[in-house]
This record gives C-alpha cells, structure tokens and sequence, in this order.
C-alpha cells in the first residue's frame, strides 16, 4: 500500500497506515526524496506508529531515506516505534545509528522547529 | 529433542517481497491464537521476516513452514525456513554477527537467533539451508 505523503507548511509528513512490502518502503523513500525538491521542504517526518515489524531491510529504508534527506538539504526525523518493536530492532541490532527519532508526531515536529529555528522557512512553519 | 506437532502445518511460499509480508503476518496470527503476549508476537513476526527475506536474497525461492508444537506442557511457535539455494559454506562465519555476502546488514540470522528461543540450521553449499527457529510461550 502506497504510503500518503502529506506536505504541511515547510515539512512533509509520511504516516505509514499498514504494514509494508519492500516495494512500498522503495516508493516511499524515491517519493520523499522527490518530494523535498518539488516542495522546498526543510524537514521531513516518518511516522512509523503502526508498523509492527521493523526489520532489516525496512530499518536500512528509513536510514536510507534520512541520508539521502540530508543530502538533499533537509532533516527527517523518524517518529513513533512501539516499545516492542524497538526491543527487536536492539536484538536485532538495528539501531538507526545517525538518524533522528522522536516519540511522536507531536515531539518530531518541535523536533524539527528546534533544529531548523532562525531559518527562514522552519519558522511559523506550523501557523 | 522430541517436540510434539499440534494440528496443521501452514506453508507459506516465499519467493517475493509480498511473500515475507504474507509469511510473518500468517506467523503472527497463529502465535496470537496460541495466546502469545504482544511483545512476543512482534519478535516471532521479526524473526519470519528475517527468514523469509534471506530465503528471497539468496535463493530466490522456498518456503515458511509454520506449526504449533508442545514438550513438557508448554506451547510453542516453531518456524522452518526451507530452500534450495546454493546454501551457506562456512555456517559459524554467517553467525557472527555483522556478517554478509548480499550487502545487507548482515544482521538476520544471528538476530533471529536472539530473538526466538530455540535455533537450529542446517546448510552446505549447494544443497540448500534450513533454519528452524522456536518460541515457547511463557
């Protein structure tokens, strides 16, 4: 299932709805890097609040997507993994080691208000 | 080790991305029927998953079989990965951890050692792999 990318003042927000094949984690992150160019956004973020598995290649996707991201010129932040899927991404050894994560929606985007303050489009970027 | 075989086995056929999907959610309703608690029904699908993605990147085909075993009066999930691929030559190098040939992490089969209970695999080169991988309920 594709994933919607919605465009909110200077940031896009990814909310992924349901689990995901690899094709889908592919579309999302060629979607967002494409994105971050059509719309001049300054920061992205992933909400990954209901996905129940986060495996190798879905955690290798998002660490992907917050490089290319930066390369790109802006932040992501990924947001909402389960206390149980975060447990077995550390067994597993995925630690997403570079990338921004919050514990929401709510605190990914005074993430990003924080980081991209005194520029110009990451202030008022909410209003 | 004799562990008794409860019902019906459910295969799973992997031989593409959506087959890793189909796999652990299968996994996952099985072991939530079987009572697991939620946090155990996240580290069973992880571990299918795990599986079923190795089976795509090195064998391109195969198959997940999923079955309800007992011992002892405890209850469990057991989950087989089955293939036909060209097989791992050294076993103990691709069970350390950060090892890979298919440059991805290189994480899966040490982790899904860690996070079921039970683990067992059998692979020489040429002749296929299989892993078989066991969580008892608690």
């Amino acid at each position: 299932m594709e994933v919607p990318i919605l465009k909110q003042g200077a940031y896009l927000i990814a909310s992924i709805q349901s689990a995901l094949t690899d094709a889908d984690l592919l579309q999302l992150r060629d979607g967002l890097v494409e994105k971050v160019g059509r719309f001049r956004s300054r920061g992205v973020i992933v909400d990954v609040t209901a996905l129940d598995v986060m495996d190798s290649f879905a955690s290798r996707m998002l660490r992907d997507i917050a490089h290319m991201i930066r390369l790109r010129g802006a932040e992501t932040v990924i947001v909402g993994f389960q206390p149980e899927v975060a447990f077995a991404m550390v067994q597993l050894g995925l630690t997403l080691e570079g990338v921004a994560t919050a514990l929401d929606l709510e605190e990914g985007l005074a993430f990003l208000d924080q980081k991209l303050k005194g520029t110009e489009r990451g202030q008022g970027s909410r209003g | 080790m004799d562990k008794g075989r409860v019902g019906d086995e459910t295969r799973v056929p992997i031989g593409s991305d959506v087959d890793i999907l189909t796999a652990r959610q299968r996994g996952r309703a099985i072991a939530s029927e079987l009572g697991f608690p939620n946090s155990s029904l996240v580290l069973i699908a992880t571990a299918i998953s795990e599986l079923a993605r190795n089976i795509v990147l090195y064998a391109k085909q195969g198959e997940i079989v999923l079955g309800r075993i007992e011992q002892d009066g405890r209850q469990g999930i057991q989950v087989t990965a089955r293939d036909d691929g060209p097989g791992i030559p050294d076993v103990g190098l691709a069970m350390q951890s950060g090892y890979s040939t298919s440059g991805s992490l290189g994480l899966g089969l040490p982790g899904v050692r860690r996070l079921m209970d039970e683990f067992e695999i059998v692979s020489r080169a040429g002749k296929g792999t299989t892993v078989m991988a066991t969580k008892w309920k608690r």
